[in-house]
């Protein structure tokens, strides 16, 4: 064998390899820097073709819950609250179900069962939104409207409950069925996200759970749920962006009505619905104010995705897990 | 002469306390044990008694069945869907795979320490208060965790970061914080699979003298590569070995041989035990 070259360990920038890897590079960074472009892109042709009515409605647009249209009045705040009322209601409807389905997937579930409930499961994911909402407006918004009416009666002597689940004349498109649809709609997205953050519970954190006399359940709320919680919350966040931005379903269930109420069963309006609902018949300053909610939104998003990413990694930090 | 030969021998001369072979006692009584995963037998015909308050050491060449036997006496087997036990293994007279016996209430009694430490992603306090809440005790619990870590011999580098993750320790850190961990219910008995096969020769040596220190009030089962080890801490050694069984060419673990550590590594009845620790194996 010849003796070892030491030269040969010097770079040699002809290699093919380095080239690649010199390839490999410049398409990534061109590829990651495009996403930021893209963003910023639509960001600021959105705030250009919003700023009439940003500049005409000044900080009023933030906070007047007045959309008077014939007299050029646009105020943002009734339908912000319509979307966060809504996504809060999908929420805690879906995630508590998201969850305990999950679990019973990955932990409880007999092994033959477990492929059909995801199979099923991710299916319901794959079902178009509009179809989620006609359902929502002729079958299930008729059927629920009796047992709205009965609820409120079970609150009518109870202060602030009296009010939050009442607001005669009570109707089968409101927030509540919104939120309820969206629910329906997310829960399977927020499940199949949770169900693979549970299944990369290591077994040997399970199996010392269990070896200190732990039942199924402490062993869940000692070991699997403490490993989880960071990507838990991923799951229900990417659900909750979901619930802001749900637009064709929401439009057709939460009964079109530009107004600030704690009233659940009464009917409300969200950002996304309102711009599906009258983008196609806007023109000038009105048109500005649509895409102006559209901006709203996307802020809104964009400020709660931010809250979370700091949130997961601030839990991860203290469960050592980063 | 082989070396295993030459180091096993000082070890056991050089053992700070005697081979306390007490016949108090009998915690577990194993009788006709076999367990199967499925079709295959991975160990079968065990009888052992193991008396309380002595170190009991699991030896033998790898995939002979020594977890495979330690599971079953905290019934961990049940965990794995396919392994089925066979045989009888009494509990201070009770058999624990009768159909009554709560394997909650079993692993409440019978801790266990495994090969890789595994802490919970939480608190070094909420590891060590996890089985002591789980269990009900609510009082002192600061005491609890206090004196399980004094035992465990983490107290000093742990009490100032009681509040921070435990998986921020080192591995002989998180391996002492499991100990402490299962040791923190009370149990009876501690079963030991491997404890120190991930450890440095230092953090070995803690936690064989902690064994040492435990074992006045504890029962200990230990499965070992290390034969120093076994020679070291144990009074008792079990030697397991897997044997090709009948036509099939399976290969089947037994329990070779089972008598006090001074004579399984100085004098051993079987020719394959002398062949084992002298390294003369297979
Ligand atoms: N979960 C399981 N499923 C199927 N077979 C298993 C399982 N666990 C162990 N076995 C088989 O049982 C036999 C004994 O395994 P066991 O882990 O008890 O051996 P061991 O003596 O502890 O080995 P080691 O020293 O390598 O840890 C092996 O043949 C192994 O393949
Ligand atoms: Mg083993």
């Amino acid at each position: 064998m010849p003796p070892f070259a030491a030269e040969t360990l010097l770079h040699d920038r002809d290699r093919r390899g380095v080239a690649t890897d010199r390839a490999f590079r410049s398409v990534s960074v061109v590829a990651g820097f495009s996403v930021l472009a893209l963003l910023g892109l639509i960001l600021v042709s959105t705030t250009n073709a919003a700023w009439p009515a940003f500049s005409a409605q000044g900080l009023r647009f933030f906070t007047s819950t007045t959309w008077d249209v014939p007299k050029g009045e646009f105020g943002a705040l009734a339908f912000a609250y319509g979307t966060l009322i809504v996504s809060v209601i999908a929420l805690v409807l879906a995630v508590p179900v998201s969850i305990g389905i999950s679990l019973y997937i990955t932990e409880v579930a007999p092994p033959r069962l477990r492929k059909p409930v995801i199979y099923t499961i991710d299916l319901l994911a794959t079902i178009p939104s509009v179809v989620y909402g006609l359902w929502g407006v002729r079958v299930f918004a008729p059927w629920i409207d009796p047992r709205y009416e009965s609820i409120a009666g079970w609150f009518d002597s109870i202060p602030v409950l009296n009010t939050v689940f009442n607001g005669r004349p009570i109707s089968g498109v409101s927030f509540m069925t919104a939120g309820i649809i969206v629910a329906i709609m997310i829960t399977p997205i927020i499940t199949s996200l949770t169900r693979e953050v549970l299944t990369t519970v290591p077994s040997s954190l399970k199996q010392g759970a269990y070896a200190i006399g732990a039942t199924r359940w402490e062993m869940i709320r000692g070991a699997v749920l403490p490993h989880s919680r960071g990507g838990i919350t991923a799951a229900v966040m990417i659900g909750l962006g979901r619930a802001m931005g749900e637009t064709i379903a929401v439009a057709l269930v939460i009964g079109s009505s530009s107004v600030v109420s704690a009233r659940l069963f009464n009917p409300g309006d969200a950002m996304a619905a309102v711009i599906a609902n009258q983008f196609g018949e806007s023109t000038g300053d009105y048109r500005a104010a649509l895409i102006g909610l559209g901006v709203v939104l996307f802020f809104i998003t964009f400020f709660i995705n931010s809250l979370a990413r700091v949130w997961i990694t601030r839990g991860r930090r203290r469960a050592g897990i980063l | 002469m082989s070396m295993a030969d030459d180091d096993i021998r000082p070890a056991l001369a050089e053992r700070v306390d005697d081979i306390a072979v007490t016949d108090d006692v009998e915690v577990f009584e194993v009788t006709g044990l076999a367990v199967r995963y499925d079709e295959v037998t991975a160990i079968s015909e065990v009888d052992l008694t193991i008396c309380e308050r002595e170190i009991t050491a699991f030896i033998g060449p790898s995939g002979c069945g020594k977890s495979t036997v330690l599971r079953c006496f905290n019934r961990m087997n049940d965990l794995i869907d396919s392994a089925h036990v066979e045989g009888s293994v009494l509990y201070h007279g009770v058999d624990l795979y009768d159909p009554r016996v709560d394997p909650v209430v079993v692993r409440r009694r019978i801790g266990m320490v495994f090969q890789k430490p595994n802490p919970f992603p939480k608190s070094i306090y909420d590891n060590i208060a996890y089985g002591p809440r789980i269990a009900g005790i609510k009082a002192d619990l600061d005491g609890i965790v206090e004196q399980s870590l004094t035992r465990a011999g983490l107290w000093d580098e742990a009490k100032d970061r009681l509040r921070t993750s435990a998986l921020g320790l080192s591995g002989g850190q998180q391996q002492r914080l499991c100990i402490a961990r299962a040791i923190a219910v009370s149990p009876d008995v501690l079963l030991m699979d491997e404890p120190c096969s991930s450890l440095d020769p230092i953090a070995t040596g803690r936690i064989e003298e902690l064994m040492r220190e435990i074992k006045n009030d504890y029962t200990i089962i230990i499965v070992t590569h290390n034969m120093q080890q076994a020679a070291r801490v144990s009074d008792r050694t079990a030697f397991f070995t897997a044997e090709v069984h009948g036509p099939t060419g399976q290969r089947r673990g037994r329990l070779v041989e089972f008598d006090n550590t001074g004579t399984i590594f100085s004098n051993p009845a079987d020719e394959r035990t002398e062949a084992y620790i002298t390294g003369r194996f297979g």
